[in-house]
């Protein structure tokens, strides 16, 4: 596990240490761990991180909030932290207070569309929102004949059709039939749904590096516990290989996502170098979580394959994370017709831009 | 044991986007001169003495080493600039790529004062090109099975032996080699190599070029009869190379050129596609700069480690594995993408003539400089595998 380097991340990983520890709860059938949690982040004010003060969270800075969600991700957390501190980002761009409680955010993919009419209300369907079930609020961004708004919206308003990701999160249908919100404004410039989608798939990133660094503990420790053709796996250079592929993948993907995170933690605005972090980071976190994953399934082979051991609650995880806020193909599409537009000498500039 | 493996997003500071377009200018500028053709990749056909002077007066070469040598006491933030924009533009930095990158250093640290003050100005002159005598006929990645002989005599060593795989050899004013001083002990099979300063281009050496499946003749064989080298050019401790050569690792594997080496397929692939690619080349193209910013942010990082003090050895190990391996399917890649390529694209036999050299380039990227097979053993080592 990576230091803690700030107050932020230190108090997470203790409460995470305590209320989160993946075996306990790949133990527990009935989901007694997850009320204690949520409650515990919530009295420590996590999963308002990125809200500041006068708008009711701890104002804390991006990049904390960064480093907490690829504290998270090391412990595959399976509440709606990363929802809730988006949520709670994206209203306060609109400087709007954020409520108590789980929150997601509408939408979840670059796909779907929430629009705004003449009275105020919101209609739309928005597929593969993560934890809408067990949210009390909604913070979208919509789409009216004068632009882009933000508003916070009460769950209860709209129509939620359950469903579940491979990493059996929810992963749900929201459907808003002119909803009438809590609170509308106005985005301010340079929120767009675009950039909402590059600051979710930058949070997804930095869940999905720290999966992958559990993983290479995990199956590290795996290789050097399991005994085989009477030797330790881990002997085997065929094993040693694939780890260090393993961490190559890992290291890869922590590298994409810390460099992102720090990106737009120093940004002024969603310029195209920060575009190019974004969409990176999620295009090589994404592809990182299925080669990674894949060997760490190898490596621990049909233990790893049981539903009692850890390894699914990462390894699934980061395959699904890889769905929400725009797939690592919608990324490179995108990320390609950016480089093409921009023409092929000003492809290094854009790469050697810091 | 995986905390080791951080890469810290470092920033580049200001003063290296500075350099950068000084660095952009002089280069412009020699291609406008007719020094190098940037859409040519094989520039290891072109030795070119009077670039490497002109490099040198600019104050890039050694920027990194003491004043009093030479050097300029810059930062290694500040020459990594450096080296990823001549990669870029496929510069010919044959003639002193090498000293800058890894003799120097060596020399620098084990050297004697009297060769030190001898030799590193001229290195950062760009006056005089290195090689490195590692494999033999029958040791490659098994460098501590090196066998060729270095026999005490009077004032100095006679050498007896063959390296082979040498590049520059031939054009090379000095090597950096190790030779076998005594045999290896029961307790340890990597005792008894030195490292040596060999001054080139005398009698006792002989320089056999050796064809690549490139066509290129860049690589050598080089035949040491009795060839004798002076006391103070031994590098180091005698018989304890091994305890010297992993920390220069570090240097060696972590650098732009160990992504960059064929990034001229996908500059082209991507003028060949024209501001609307369809969506294939589109997301062909958005993985391909996804993986290559990937590995630059990391490569900067181990730059940022080095730059710090530290030695980053199985950080610069991964980002060779995947950076090398990534630059060998590029071409591949490309081709792939390029399928489609309307048949007019200005560029395309620009394309094609690339894709030729970069296809038959690509075998030796995972086996110059540390095999792939080598370095997952070193990150094998670091994760406590073995």
């Amino acid at each position: 596990m990576a230091e803690s380097d700030n107050i932020v991340v230190e108090t997470a990983e203790k409460i995470f240490a305590d209320l989160a520890d993946p075996q306990t709860i790949n133990n527990d059938k009935k989901d007694s761990w997850q009320a204690p949690l949520w409650q515990a982040l919530s009295e420590a004010g996590l999963p308002l991180s990125w809200v500041p003060d006068d708008l009711g969270g701890p104002g804390a800075s991006l990049a904390d909030g960064f480093a907490l969600l690829n504290a998270a991700g090391r412990f595959a957390v399976a509440v709606p932290l990363a929802e809730t501190m988006l949520a709670g980002w994206l209203l306060a761009q609109a400087k709007i207070a954020s409520p108590e409680g789980e929150m997601t955010v509408l939408p979840a993919s670059p796909r779907d569309r929430i629009t705004l009419d003449a009275d105020g209300a919101l209609s739309g369907r928005c597929r593969g929102v993560p934890f809408a079930k067990a949210a009390q609020h909604f913070a979208v961004l919509a789409h009216g004949k004068d632009g882009v708004s933000i508003a916070l919206v009460d769950a209860s308003k709209s129509r939620i059709e359950s469903g579940l990701n491979v990493g059996y999160d929810h992963s749900d249908t929201v459907t808003l039939a002119e909803v009438q919100p809590v609170t509308l404004k106005a985005a301010p410039k340079g929120v767009d749904q675009t950039n909402l989608m590059l600051m979710g798939g930058v949070a997804r990133s930095l869940q999905i590096a720290g999966a992958l660094e559990s993983m290479l503990d995990i199956s590290v420790r795996y290789s050097n516990e399991r005994v085989a053709f009477e030797k330790k796996i881990s002997k085997f250079q065929a094993v040693q290989h694939n780890l260090a592929r393993l961490a190559g993948e890992s290291a890869a993907a922590l590298a994409a996502a810390t460099s992102a995170a720090d990106a737009i933690a120093n940004a002024t605005s969603f310029n195209d170098e920060v575009y190019l972090e974004a969409a990176s980071a999620k295009i090589r976190c994404a592809e990182a979580a299925e080669k990674g994953g894949g060997i760490a399934h190898q490596v621990h082979g049909a233990i790893g394959f049981t539903i009692e051991h850890i390894l699914h609650r990462y390894s699934l995880r980061a395959l699904a994370w890889r769905d929400d806020f725009g797939s690592e193909s919608h990324w490179a599409v995108e990320l390609g017709k950016l480089v093409a537009r921009r023409g092929a000498d000003e492809l290094w500039p854009l790469v050697a831009s810091r | 044991m995986t905390a080791a493996l951080r890469f810290d997003p470092i920033r580049l500071p200001e003063k290296c986007e500075q350099l950068r377009k000084e660095v952009r200018a002089f280069l412009a500028e020699e291609i406008a001169a007719g020094t190098f053709d940037p859409h040519k990749p094989n520039r290891e056909d072109t030795d070119a003495p009077e670039f490497s002077r002109r490099v040198g007066a600019k104050g890039w070469l050694g920027m990194t080493w003491p004043k009093k040598y030479g050097g300029q006491e810059r930062s290694f933030l500040e020459r990594y600039v450096v080296t990823e924009e001549m990669r870029v533009a496929n510069a010919p930095t044959r003639r002193f790529f090498v000293a800058d990158r890894q003799s120097g250093p060596v020399l620098l640290k084990y050297a004697p004062e009297n060769i030190k003050m001898d030799i590193l100005p001229r290195i950062c002159r760009g006056e005089i090109c290195f090689a490195i005598g590692m494999s033999e006929p029958n040791s490659g990645s098994d460098l501590f099975a090196a066998k060729t002989r270095a026999t005490k005599t009077e004032g100095g060593y006679l050498i007896n032996g063959t390296k082979i795989w040498t590049s520059s050899a031939h054009i090379a004013d000095y090597m950096i080699a190790i030779f076998r001083t005594s045999p290896p002990t029961r307790e340890n099979r990597r005792h008894g190599l030195t490292q040596f300063l060999v001054k080139m281009k005398q009698p006792g050496i002989k320089v056999n070029p050796i064809g690549q499946i490139t066509g290129q003749y860049e690589f050598n064989e080089v035949v040491f009869t009795d060839f004798f080298v002076p006391e103070d050019h031994v590098l180091g401790e005698v018989d304890g190379a091994w305890k010297q050569a992993t920390s220069e690792l570090a240097y060696e594997r972590s650098g732009p050129e160990r992504f960059l080496e064929t990034y001229y397929v996908l500059t082209e692939l991507v003028r060949a596609v024209g501001p609307n690619p369809d969506t294939r080349s589109a997301e062909g193209i958005g993985r391909l700069v996804a993986q290559l910013h990937t590995m630059r942010r990391m490569s900067v990082s181990v730059a940022g480690m080095l730059h710090a003090g530290k030695e980053p050895v199985v950080e610069a190990s991964i980002v060779k594995d995947i950076g090398t391996v990534w630059e060998q399917q590029l071409p591949h890649r490309v081709r792939d993408l390029a399928a489609f390529v309307e048949e007019t694209a200005t560029n395309r036999e620009t394309l094609e003539r690339q894709l030729d050299f970069a296809i038959k380039t690509a075998p030796k990227l995972t086996i110059q400089g540390g095999t792939t097979e080598v370095l997952r053993g070193i990150i094998a080592r670091g994760l406590g595998l073995r």
